[in-house]
């Protein structure tokens, strides 16, 4: 089975060529998506994308390092806001932005993650909860530079003087910046900062001991973590063309968190998973509505769903999808043993 | 001006305390941090005021049949979900719990609306003059309610066999069950009594905030009351509600308006970046 039995198995990016083929397959088919899907389709897979590093940022920092954000959409807006304020304000270029919002992000990723150093378990959920909440507060009323709950318009992106017009354009450019990211994200697991991660994840006492110094990789954590959530905000801004702060809302810091728990806490390709099953959610209540007209409740359903999946995939499905999907794969690949 | 916000804000923040003590008692007892304790106060509300309007009880039988309900309530959500969750890790109880808030905020949304309703008090809405101030009998209402509820509880603790139960089980688990405890209805209990709790806090506030879903949302301002005393401590969370209670109001009048509704989660911050385990908090000790 899977037992890894020397180290260059344990860094090997697709660990068997089974996964690197339907890496593949997957890639085949996001090219050629534009091709045969309508402009809708394009639409949620480029948002499911920009979703994607959010869960992934998210996954690094609660899956690996073990700590709990309940602020994400705080980061993601701070990412979205800086990059507007570069663009709109500064008349900075896209392809500067970008980074730099995801910089910037960083650096309050920084901040946050000293000052929250010491907590640890609940209290540091709520103490996340509570940036969220304050960052919400300040984009709300820092009118000079947010427009307040107005919102802001922003251009669309561009690469140097090439603007990107169609809808078509800016999937590429998100899916690439994607891959670049969960390129980015493996590479981190596989490295020394990633076990060292997964050390504090599971013993803070046995990180120290080992000397791992917890000061600095929770704090390059959050950072690593805010980065990616200010990354996927600019994307986010420059997609959507406007944003307001009803887009970053505690709502979709908890969106979030289910993305990881439903694709499967502590994997990235569960992170990938949690983002399609999260964005396209919607869709398949819609589809159920047309089903069952008698179901037709119209606001609270999607809310009573989330809740569902939560409390049905912490308590009978604990390693999400890509866990189930393992414990298929292993179930078929020894059949008819067990 | 001063005396006066000093009061009102006493009121809110006694209901912030009461809330408060009731997700300490969950946590102390079971380890669960129990994020749906707002929803809680909104299903005991709309619960009592179905009573009141749909079949037109008086408060006196509509009231104590909503805290019968809701400690029934309380036991069913503990046996659906809660016994679940035990021994897990607290991230995956912190999303399960509010996961439970969302299912019971939105079912409460599909059962009675999301609309706005006017909620009565049993308290006479006249004004006093307390010579510094003027308070409105529902605000002095709710504060001596809420004092002479905590005193209750103080005394529950102390003096019942299952409130000693109760205590034994919050300090080791597997103790108590050596000593003929029964955990599981330890547990049972707990959440009726939390329920309960949050019901009460849910009918002394609606009639001076209005009753919507969204009422539940007041969970989320006890919990820095909660955390700021220190988690698990009972008159940690007391202090803890008041100084959130008056400071928010102080801030409100004399700061700018937004101030108001953050400076629970600044003074939370700070609070938490000086002393980690809240002010009567306990520093666990760490066994390797």
């Amino acid at each position: 089975m899977d037992i890894k039995t020397n180290y260059i198995d344990d860094i090997k990016i697709f660990e068997e060529t089974s996964k690197l083929i339907w890496f593949l397959f997957f890639m085949v088919f996001l090219l050629f998506v534009p091709l045969f899907a309508g402009e809708y389709m394009v639409y949620m897979v480029s948002l499911t994308a920009i979703y994607v590093i959010v869960a992934l940022g998210l996954n690094l920092l609660s899956g690996y390092a073990g700590q709990i954000s309940l602020g994400h959409a705080a980061f993601m807006a701070i990412g979205a806001y800086s990059s507007s304020y570069l663009t709109v304000k500064l008349g900075l270029p896209f392809w500067f932005a970008l980074p730099a919002s995801g910089v910037i992000t960083g650096i309050v990723g920084i901040l946050l993650g000293i000052a929250a150093l010491r907590l640890s378990g609940f209290y540091l959920a709520i103490a996340t909860m509570a940036f969220a909440f304050i960052v919400d507060e300040v984009i709300l009323n820092w009118v000079s530079v947010t427009n307040g709950a107005n919102g802001i318009k922003l251009p669309g992106p561009s690469i140097g003087p090439l603007a990107l017009k169609t809808d078509t354009q800016v999937y590429y450019l998100i899916i690439a910046i994607t891959l670049i990211m969960i390129w980015a994200a493996k590479n981190i697991t596989r490295s020394s900062l990633g076990r060292a991660f997964a050390l504090i994840r599971d013993s803070e006492t046995a990180a120290e001991t080992m000397g791992v110094n917890l000061f600095k990789y929770k704090t390059i954590a959050f950072c690593i973590s805010a980065f990616y959530a200010g990354i996927a905000g600019s994307l986010f801004a420059h997609f959507l063309k406007f944003i307001s702060p009803s887009n970053f809302s505690l709502m979709d810091s908890i969106g979030f968190i289910i993305m990881i728990l439903v694709g499967g806490i502590g994997t990235i390709p569960g992170s990938v998973f949690g983002a399609i099953f999260i964005t396209f959610l919607p869709e398949g209540i819609r589809f159920l509505k047309d089903i069952f007209p008698f179901f037709v409740v119209e606001t609270g359903l999607q809310g009573l769903v989330y809740g569902l999946i939560l409390l049905v995939f912490i308590i009978l499905e604990p390693t999400g999808l890509y866990g189930r999907w393992l414990i298929i794969k292993r179930y078929w690949e020894n059949f008819p043993l067990k | 001006m001063f005396f006066q916000q000093l009061l009102s804000g006493m009121a809110v923040g006694s209901i912030y305390a009461l809330i408060a003590i009731g997700f300490t008692i969950i946590y102390k007892a079971t380890d669960v941090i129990n994020f749906a304790q707002g929803e809680l106060m909104v299903w005991g509300c709309f619960f009592s005021l179905t009573m009141i309007t749909s079949l037109s009880m008086p408060l006196w039988i509509a009231f104590p049949l909503t805290l019968i309900f809701m400690a029934m309530f309380g036991i069913i959500i503990q046996f659906l979900a809660i016994r679940h969750l035990v021994g897990k890790h607290i991230f995956s109880i912190v999303m399960a719990t509010i996961g439970l808030s969302f299912v019971l905020r939105h079912l409460a949304g599909i059962i009675w609306t999301y609309d706005t309703f006017p909620f009565p008090s049993i308290f006479p809405s006249r004004q006093f003059s307390l010579g510094l101030a003027t308070i409105s009998g529902i605000h002095l209402g709710i504060i001596a309610a809420s004092f002479s509820l905590m005193a209750l509880l103080y005394g529950f603790f102390k003096l019942t066999s299952l409130g000693l139960a109760m205590r034994a089980t919050q300090q080791n688990q597997f103790g108590a069950s050596v000593v003929g405890v029964s955990v599981k209805r330890v547990f049972s209990m707990t959440w009726a009594l939390g329920a309960v709790l949050g019901a009460i806090a849910g009918m002394l506030i609606a009639p001076i905030q209005f009753l919507d879903v969204n009422l539940g949302y007041l969970g989320m301002k006890a919990f820095p009351a909660a955390v700021l005393g220190g988690f698990g401590s009972i008159p940690g969370a007391i202090v803890g509600g008041l100084i959130i209670g008056v400071s928010e109001n102080l801030a409100g009048t004399y700061m700018a308006t937004w101030v108001r509704d953050i400076a629970a989660y600044i003074i939370l911050l700070v609070i938490l970046m000086i002393r980690p385990q809240g002010i009567f908090g306990i520093q666990e000790k760490k066994r390797v």
